[in-house]
Parts: structure tokens; C-alpha cells; sequence
């Protein structure tokens, strides 16, 4: 495995950065520049890198979508989010549409947000390419094909015109998806979702998104520590604050920043992603998630530094 | 982790000590809700004197949810005082100080819920007992 990039990293819906908002973020950074002059782009970017990233940038709208680069020409995804239609703008870009390729496409589960993706996927349309969608659910491939059914979509799943198979995953049952040996984990959420431990022999990956940790549990939380176990990334659904998760939104399937700080240091992973933000936080809120995670990871470490981020789409972490 | 209790006129308050980890919350969990129980019987209201905890994990943490649910079922008042900076810090990074009455001291604590209590508790103070 080379990286870890991010096409999606919102929960339940996608989001856009409004104009408002946009206007709020170059206030500041006008305010901030204090009237200085720039002589060039590359002291623009100097300046743009030097402020917050919540001013200078956003964290994104996209809904779940990961790409695990493995080094090999096959592609692998996690999760057909919204996210998906720009990993394929981009994948095709790069072969343009007369040039076959594999995507392996690993899904937790068939929420909408995590399948929406899939009618905007155009490899999916076009022969030759080759499109394996894994997941632990039984009925992936009907929820897949019924969100194209009319009228909800007006194009039918059979204008697919790739070759596409559904590969079931079994908890505990080992399998092999380009190069990587996969683990799957069932996961608390409604109606199920399954979480994908990557592993190459020389780095792990580990994605569990939409997983509620109930905490009551020592035989859970144990299984979720051995899956964790000295991951290189852990991407960790951290929706919701810890108070919440435990109170009114108890039962929805989602966990908090703290709960992912202590799985990752119990289970000694070197780097805890916060992932599948709730579309009601702006990039401010997120931020002060992110800061306050890294301050919790402090203050509460026993053993070696864990490394906290808060994904965003496009970010890309190195292995 | 331990756990006492005194009782200042009808205020019950309970005192862990030590790290409530993953392994001492269900410790907490097993004290703390006879205690509560006892307190809410007797229709008064309880604090919970954080001074000693040097660490509490979200698992503990739940426990404090549990256990200020069942106290509000029955409309009784639940307060947690005293945190030392970590576990203030903690409680604030899970905005846990948002659905939880938290207080400075104890004595505040009591301030607000009896003044029976509050008697009770500065005379026990006075003769080196609170």
C-alpha cells in the first residue's frame, strides 16, 4: 500500500460550501493578510498554507468514498459515497475511457450515502472495465440495483455495460482483493454495516465507518482492539460528540473522537483518521473537533504518540 | 478505583478515587447505582465528588450518563464537582459538561441543591470531617 485518499468524507448526505460561507473564509484571510502584498502565486500559497485550514480551505462535502492505493494498476475503493463520481472523473482522466481497467469496490454497507455514488460511476458504463463490489451484506447487490430502478433513477442498473460481480465477504473469513489480505468485521448500525481491516504485509489499513461502539461490552470493545491492532490508519467514524453518542443519539449507528482515541491507543494504531463528519458542522466545528482530539490523545497517552487527522476530500495520507 | 459515600442531611455525596479505566467503570457502575438509588428513595438529590479521579474513560463516562438519567426519572438532582484539569478537560472535549450539571466544589454543588445540606456540610468542614 502507497496511500490513502479521500473522495468523501461526509456523513449521511453530501454537503456544499455555501456562498456565505465561502464569503466568511476570504473575509478572514483579507482581514489576516493585514494589506500585505504578494509578488507572486507561490507567496499566495505560502500565505494560504500558513492559515488555518478551516479558513483556507474546507473540509468537504462528498460523501463516504476511500481509495486505497495499493501500487498495483488496480484500483480499490471504500464505500460508493458521492465522493465516487469524482474518484471516476479522475480515474478517467488520467486512462481515458478506451483503456480497461479493474476497481475493486469494498462496501460497508447500503445506506444511501455509502451507494449514491454508483449511477454517476461512468467506468461502470463503459466494456472492458472490470468492477468487483465486495461487501458482508446479503442484499448489497439488490439495495445497488433498486436505486437505479425507476422512478427513482432514470437509468436502469443493466445500462452497465462493464463486467460487474458481487462478491460476498464473511466476518472472520479472510480474503485476498488486490494484493491485500481483507478482514471483515460486523459493525453496530442499523441494519448492519461491516468494517474492512487492509492488509499488505507491510502496512495496515483499517476502515470502519457508520459503527456505533456501545461500550458496554468488554468482549466488543476487545474485538474491535484486535481489529484495530497496530494499524498504520485507522478511519474511524467520529459523527457525533461522546455526550451525544451515549444520550439523544444513542442507537444511530455512530461513535465519537473519544471513543476512537481509546480503541487506537488500547489496540496501539499509529494513526486515528476522523471521518464521515455530520453535515451539520462546518469546517470551524470540525477543526475544533480535530484540535480537541489531538488534545485528548495527549492527555491521555500511555505509550507511543498517536497521530490524530481529520479527513477531508482530497487529502491523501502516505504509507 | 473506590468508592464512598457520606450523607450531608439529604444530599448523598459519593466519592470514587483513582482511574475510572474500561476495567473500573463497571466497578463505578455496581457502587455508584445503590448509592444513587438510596438517595433518589429518599428523595433527595446527589453529587458526585470527582477531587479523586485522576482519569475517567468514556465507558466511565456512560456510567455517569446512566446514572443521571435514572436520577432525573425520578426528578432528583445529580451534580458532579471537583474535577481535577484532565478529567475537566475530558469532560469538556466530550461535551460531556454540556448535559451534566458540573461545579467547581463540592460545596457549590450543595449550595444550589439544600440548605440543610449545605448546614451540614460546613459543620462537618468546621470540625475537620468534610
Amino acid at each position: 500500500m502507497r496511500r490513502v485518499r479521500f473522495w468523501g468524507t461526509r456523513g449521511s448526505l453530501p454537503v456544499a460550501l455555501t456562498a456565505a460561507g465561502l464569503r466568511r473564509k476570504m473575509t478572514r484571510l483579507l482581514r489576516n493578510a493585514e494589506g500585505r502584498r504578494f509578488a507572486s502565486d507561490r507567496e499566495i500559497e505560502s500565505y494560504l498554507e500558513s492559515q488555518d485550514f478551516a479558513v483556507a480551505g474546507t473540509y468537504g462535502g462528498h460523501s463516504s468514498c476511500v481509495e486505497i492505493e495499493t501500487g498495483s494498476p488496480e484500483y480499490v475503493l471504500c464505500d460508493l459515497g458521492s465522493g465516487a463520481r469524482a474518484f471516476a472523473q479522475a480515474a478517467l482522466a488520467r486512462h481515458g475511457p478506451a483503456s480497461p481497467q479493474t476497481y475493486h469496490i469494498v462496501v460497508s454497507h447500503v445506506h444511501w450515502d455509502h451507494i449514491m455514488g454508483l449511477p454517476f460511476f461512468i467506468p461502470a458504463y463503459i466494456p472492458g472495465n472490470r468492477i468487483r463490489i465486495y461487501g458482508g451484506h446479503p442484499e448489497l447487490e439488490t439495495a445497488l440495483r433498486r436505486q437505479q430502478d425507476r422512478p427513482s433513477f432514470p437509468v436502469d442498473f443493466r445500462a452497465f455495460k462493464a463486467d460487474i460481480e458481487f462478491v460476498r465477504l464473511e466476518q472472520a473469513q479472510d480474503c485476498e482483493i488486490a494484493g491485500m489480505r481483507v478482514t471483515t468485521k460486523l459493525q453496530h448500525h442499523a441494519g448492519d454495516s461491516y468494517g474492512y481491516r487492509f492488509e499488505d504485509g507491510r502496512r495496515t489499513v483499517v476502515y470502519s465507518t457508520d459503527s456505533e461502539h456501545k461500550l458496554a461490552d468488554p468482549a466488543e470493545t476487545d474485538g474491535f482492539v484486535s481489529f484495530f491492532r497496530k494499524a498504520d490508519v485507522v478511519i474511524f467514524d467520529a459523527m457525533y460528540s461522546l455526550a451525544d453518542a451515549v444520550s439523544i443519539r444513542a442507537d444511530w449507528g455512530h461513535s465519537s473522537n473519544i471513543v476512537g482515541v481509546e480503541l487506537c491507543q488500547l489496540a496501539e494504531a499509529k494513526h486515528l483518521c476522523l471521518f464521515h463528519h455530520e453535515p451539520a458542522v462546518d469546517d470551524e466545528a470540525i477543526s475544533g473537533l480535530l484540535a480537541d482530539t489531538r488534545r485528548l490523545e495527549e492527555i491521555t497517552r500511555t505509550g507511543a504518540p498517536l497521530r490524530v487527522s481529520a479527513a477531508y476530500d482530497g487529502m491523501e495520507i502516505e504509507l | 478505583m473506590q468508592i464512598s459515600s457520606r450523607q450531608f442531611a439529604d444530599v448523598v455525596v459519593a466519592t470514587p478515587v483513582g482511574r475510572i479505566d474500561h476495567a473500573a467503570a463497571g466497578l463505578l457502575e455496581k457502587a455508584l447505582m445503590p448509592m444513587l438509588e438510596q438517595a433518589a428513595s429518599g428523595h433527595g438529590p446527589a453529587v458526585l465528588d470527582f477531587a479523586g479521579v485522576e482519569y475517567i474513560s468514556s465507558v466511565g463516562l456512560r456510567v455517569l450518563m446512566i446514572a443521571a438519567k435514572a436520577m432525573r426519572a425520578r426528578n432528583r438532582p445529580i451534580a458532579i464537582a471537583a474535577l481535577q484539569p484532565v478529567v475537566a478537560e475530558i469532560f469538556a472535549i466530550s461535551r460531556f459538561d454540556k448535559v451534566l450539571s458540573v461545579f467547581p466544589s463540592v460545596r457549590g454543588a450543595i449550595e444550589t441543591m439544600s440548605a440543610p445540606a449545605l448546614a451540614a456540610f460546613d459543620a462537618a468542614a468546621a470540625a475537620g470531617l468534610g
